[in-house]
């Protein structure tokens, strides 16, 4: 699907209107929030889905044989049925709700510990959140598994493929990348990595935290084995988000987490296991996240994903190409094609600092090694500023992030 | 609150302008400390003569507080006694925790606004535990965390 054929244009100031939070001052000064990379507000929908979950229909799920359990249970599994409807997974069963991201990767990274052996490897990208490392790293110590790496260009940040297939061939089982990159904003090729994976029998995991909410996702085009997001970064609550893993892969792996829930049966010294996908859901659940991101991905698709793509990319390409002019820049990411986010130094002004100054404006930035820290070092840099933007932010809040980084550069320098 | 309360100009000054950044060759003492929220990093060089500091240096990245901080430091520490240092930083942490100008220290002072950004405390200690730990020997890496 190309995100930039948009049926129709939505209204986004009409849409800006539907979250409650952007409407105050931080600082004396109209609140600016371009830290949507880290987390994203909340629709006023998502908002009311909650209080109506907790006002109306709380109860445990599937264990309960009253009413108020009952309705907790079908919402429970209705947002499962959207879930795997919102990224085109085969079946609800292949939905495993997470508390994010990072419990999806580290699931499968724990799961795998019985199916990798010393000589075999795991391969990640230098572009890596600590969240797509640290658990492969924690697998690779349990096993004598290796880590093998894709390298990054440089700072136009993208994935040098140029020896893949001589790197899939290295007994690699396992290959982690991210979609979008939270710190540099490159786009990368979901579908050609995965398929020159399975080519070489390898299982693909796609860390989607910074794509889910923006582009549209179908799980069996792109042919991956994994993927993970997280709620809160797509309009969602915290606290939830998706693992959606190949049911015949599920089906042969070890549970993650004991508990109830996830047993078929229990005896004192052995159990047997619930159906997939209840056997990785240990104890009770997030069951009103998991009905607030039910709400979430009904209000982006009412929206459109590829209008949210468009208009977020838009943004971070203005934004790129008017930083590009301040003196003493250094961006971050391809120049062309980019997912919803800038990341920059600035000569002589600390990221720190410029996100105080910022701050004090009233724009939210993030300033910091964004947990990518290995691709930081490789590319002689301690840390950025990043802009990331999302379908509430505005062409005039392009203008004002501008203004007062040209200010922040003269304070500074 | 303006920003000039928090970015005084002697802070502006030595982070444009770091005094005794450079590596100590007589150095005999030295440690580290690095903030592993935001990455900075920082090395001081001790020049140890009996419990007297003869001489201080610092090498390192970070922000315009944890620079700046860094900088009027070595200023400060030079020639002091280990007792003396210790007391000094102890005023500093006051100063920065409080927010109440010493009268008579016209340069720690001008961190008093840092007060106001309590994540910002560790950026203008992160030096100073450095110093401490490299007077007394210890090859351990300060962190803030």
């Amino acid at each position: 699907m190309n995100p930039l054929i948009v049926a129709s244009t939505p209204d986004w100031a009409a849409l800006r209107a539907d979250f409650p939070i952007l409407d105050q001052t931080v600082h004396g000064r109209p609140l600016i929030y371009l830290d949507n990379g880290a987390t994203t507000q909340k629709p006023r929908a998502v908002i009311d889905a909650l209080v109506r979950y907790y006002e109306h229909d709380n109860a445990n799920v599937h264990r309960g044989v009253h009413e108020l359990s009952y309705r907790a249970t079908t919402a429970y599994e209705a947002a499962r049925t959207r879930a795997a409807q919102f990224i085109r997974a085969g079946a609800p069963e292949e939905i495993i709700f997470t508390r994010g991201t990072t419990e999806g990767l580290n699931l499968i990274a724990y799961t795998f510990t019985s199916r990798l052996k010393p000589g075999d490897a795991i391969l990640v990208t230098e572009m890596e959140h600590h969240s797509n490392l640290v658990p492969w790293q924690l697998l690779a110590a349990r096993t004598g598994a290796k880590l093998l790496f894709v390298p990054v260009t440089g700072d136009d940040g993208l994935l040098d493929l140029s020896h893949l297939d001589e790197l899939l061939a290295s007994n690699v089982k396992l290959f982690a990348f991210p979609q979008i990159s939270n710190s540099l904003g490159t786009i990368n090729p979901v579908a050609e990595l995965c398929t020159r994976a399975r080519s070489h029998g390898v299982i693909t995991v796609v860390d989607a935290a910074q794509s889910a909410g923006h582009l549209p996702i179908d799980v069996q085009s792109l042919d991956c084995d994994f993927l993970a997001f997280s709620g809160h970064k797509m309009a969602g609550p915290t606290g939830i988000g998706v693992l959606y893993g190949r049911r015949a892969l599920l089906e042969a792996m070890d549970p993650f987490q004991g508990g109830g829930e996830m047993i078929a049966s229990v005896q004192f010294d052995h159990s047997t296991w619930n159906k997939v996908p209840h056997k990785f859901e240990a104890g009770t659940p997030d069951i009103a996240g998991a009905v607030g991101l039910h709400a979430a991905l009904d209000y982006l698709d009412d929206i459109g994903r590829p209008a949210i793509a468009a208009h977020d990319a838009q943004l971070a390409r203005d934004a790129y190409a008017r930083l590009a002019e301040v003196p003493g820049i250094r961006l971050f990411g391809p120049p062309g094609e980019r997912g919803g986010l800038v990341s920059f130094g600035l000569a002589g002004a600390h990221p720190h600092d410029v996100v105080t100054f910022a701050d004090q404006q009233g724009i939210a930035l993030r300033g910091g090694h964004h947990c990518t820290q290995p691709l930081w070092r490789k590319l002689g840099i301690a840390a950025t500023t990043r802009a990331s933007f999302y379908l509430y932010n505005t062409p005039a809040e392009v203008d004002r992030l501008i203004a007062v980084i040209r200010e922040a550069a003269k304070f500074f320098g | 609150m303006d920003l000039t309360e928090l970015y005084q100009s002697v802070i502006l000054e030595n982070n444009r302008r770091p005094r005794n950044f450079r590596k100590l060759p007589t150095a005999n003492r030295i440690a580290s400390g690095n903030n592993p929220v935001c990455g900075d990093e920082i090395t001081v060089f001790v020049q140890l003569e009996g419990d007297r500091i003869a001489d201080i240096s610092f090498q390192g990245a970070g922000c315009a507080i944890s620079q700046a901080s860094a900088s009027v430091m070595t200023q400060r520490l030079k020639g002091r006694t280990l007792a003396e240092a210790e007391a000094l930083f102890g005023r500093f942490k006051e100063i920065i925790t409080a927010g109440k100008p010493d009268e008579e220290d016209l340069d720690l002072s001008a961190f008093a606004g840092v007060h106001q950004f309590p994540a910002r405390i560790k950026c203008a200690t992160l030096g100073w535990h450095a110093a401490i730990n490299a007077v007394h020997g210890e090859s351990v890496t300060a962190t803030t965390e």
